[in-house]
């Protein structure tokens, strides 16, 4: 969980008019290069370039939580992010948690536990739990985590705790309850550990 | 949205240069504020000068006992940082109380203190509003103000600054550190925001081409405890109604040190240094602590549908003096 692991790359080269440009992402583990207009967000890379429409536009504004991909093995609002301003970076979407026809153990827990009705909050919320057990395996403390905790040592992840790191993914079927359980039911497991890979 | 040019800095000295030749120009952090305000319209930037690949992501120790802040260390890394949780642990609690786990990731400290206002007026290219567009007036005035200020406001402007994290480096005398076409300075973070007056449309006094390198945190002083404490529609991820940042140190009953600042109220962290003149060598009781927070707050004017925020702020300040007045058992 470096804060900025990538030194500069090349990249970022400006097409003759000035409004587009290359990059390299590496995006659930295939190396790509692409050639992108500036205004283009990584959220509609993925969607309309690549064809990876696991996370989903639900506002476009940051505010909803539905287009959480992992940057880095960090969580992000892919709606937020220029595209071409993430050249060299490691994004993974939901197509790109499962290992094969083995899904990411927190995939099982909202199938176990139905955490979802209409599923359009899914991926996003997939991702950003995959995300918040990462940074509660390394310690990152939230507004409900009581001061004298130890920096450094893994937060206990109470319900509390799950739905104050959850609250930037917003579910309107609310599926809140069985959320809370599937991301209780990883925590301890492996889904925190694998999430930093 | 326009088409723009990008342009990813490889030192500071380019960055500032380029933003100096190119008056449409935007410095890009983690742009969570302002791709944001490029869909809405409101930013129509010719150049985005992308500076996250600058090295300004580190927290150094100085050798005062102070921090050094980089401009790019992420919020999330800031509010985990144990050197911010130990010593300053109103900055870790405010950072915290902004956003969302995923925002916190991409927002960056230089990004977080320059971000705009949500009043919805500002964000509605299709509305007046002098801080958008000067001269055309305030909707805001007579419209939807229940989350705008009380306090320093004018007749062209309402809005307030939206920043949890500013208010907390507020009550810490924090300063920002600046880096310019001409020159390097140093700036404190009560006077980096300005108030609204007749030009709403400048929130700071950061010039054209000036790059936040970095914040300065001055070192903690010793006995003083600290804490953040916001109120919002929601209990999570909602802008601040009111919120509060204080430093306090008590000695044998007395107030010894205390620094206070409000946010929610203002177009700026608001210091309140009339209410630290009150807590000043008083008795650190409840009543010290509402007759400091009136005399702060009586100078509020609030709007029509707004005046709940001045009792919210007072009950808010007195609950967290209060709490940190009592014997420890925590920040």
């Amino acid at each position: 969980m470096e804060p900025n692991p990538h030194p500069p790359e090349p990249g970022g080269a400006p097409s003759a008019d000035g409004h587009r440009s290359s990059l390299v992402l590496h995006i659930n583990g295939v190396t790509q290069t692409l050639t992108v207009d500036h205004r283009t967000t990584l959220l509609d890379l993925l969607r309309e370039r690549l064809g990876l429409t696991g996370a989903k536009k639900g506002c476009d504004h940051g505010q909803c939580g539905a287009c959480t991909v992992l940057v880095d093995g960090r969580r992000a609002n892919s709606c937020l992010l220029p595209a071409v301003a993430q050249d060299g970076r490691r994004i993974t979407t939901v197509e790109g948690l499962a290992e094969g026809e083995r899904l990411h153990p927190l995939q099982q827990a909202f199938l176990e536990r139905d955490a979802l009705q209409c599923g359009y909050c899914t991926p996003g919320q997939l991702c950003s739990g995959v995300g918040a057990l990462a940074e509660v395996a390394a310690g990152f403390p939230s507004h409900v985590t009581p001061p004298t905790a130890d920096p450094g040592t893994p937060v206990e992840l109470t319900d509390d705790e799950i739905r104050e790191r959850m609250s930037g993914n917003l579910c309107r079927c609310g599926a809140y309850p069985r959320i809370v359980e599937a991301v209780r039911d990883v925590s301890g497991g492996a889904g925190g550990q694998e999430a930093a890979r | 949205m326009k088409p723009f040019g990008y342009l990813r800095a490889t030192s500071v000295e380019e960055a500032v240069r380029a933003a100096a030749g190119q008056p449409g120009a935007r410095f890009l952090g983690g742009g969570t504020n302002l791709v944001d305000l490029m869909k809405l319209g409101v930013e129509t930037p010719r150049l985005l000068i992308d500076v996250t690949r600058l090295p300004l992501d580190r927290i150094e120790e100085l050798p005062d006992g102070g921090l050094r802040i980089g401009a790019l260390v992420r919020n999330s890394d800031l509010a985990a940082a144990a050197a911010v949780r130990d010593r300053y642990p109103v900055l870790s609690q405010a950072l915290l109380a902004g956003a969302s786990g995923q925002l916190r990731n991409i927002a960056t400290t230089g990004g977080n203190l320059l971000q705009r206002t949500r009043c919805l007026y500002f964000q509605d290219i299709s509305k007046p509003c002098n801080k958008r567009a000067p001269g055309t007036g305030c909707p805001a005035r007579e419209g939807v103000h229940r989350d705008l200020a009380v306090l320093g406001h004018s007749d062209h402007c309402v809005a307030t600054q939206p920043s949890d994290m500013a208010v907390a480096l507020a009550a810490l005398d924090a300063e920002v550190l600046l880096h310019g076409p001409d020159e390097e300075r140093t700036v404190p973070v009560t006077d980096f925001h300005r108030l609204p007056g007749d030009s709403p449309e400048r929130d700071t006094v950061i010039r054209p081409g000036e790059l936040i390198t970095a914040v300065r945190l001055p070192p903690a002083a010793p006995g003083t405890r600290s804490r953040y404490r916001k109120a919002r529609d929601r209990a999570s991820y909602a802008f601040a109604l009111a919120s509060v940042a204080a430093v306090l140190e008590v000695r044998d009953g007395t107030v010894r040190h205390a620094a206070l600042a409000f946010g929610g109220l203002a177009h700026r962290p608001w210091r309140a240094r009339a209410a630290e003149e009150v807590l000043h060598g008083a008795p650190a009781t409840e009543d010290t602590f509402a007759r400091a927070a009136d005399a702060e707050l009586g100078a509020a004017r609030p709007l029509r549908d707004n005046g709940f925020k001045v009792t919210l702020a007072r009950n808010l300040a007195v609950d967290v003096l209060a709490g940190l007045a009592a014997p420890a058992d925590d920040h």
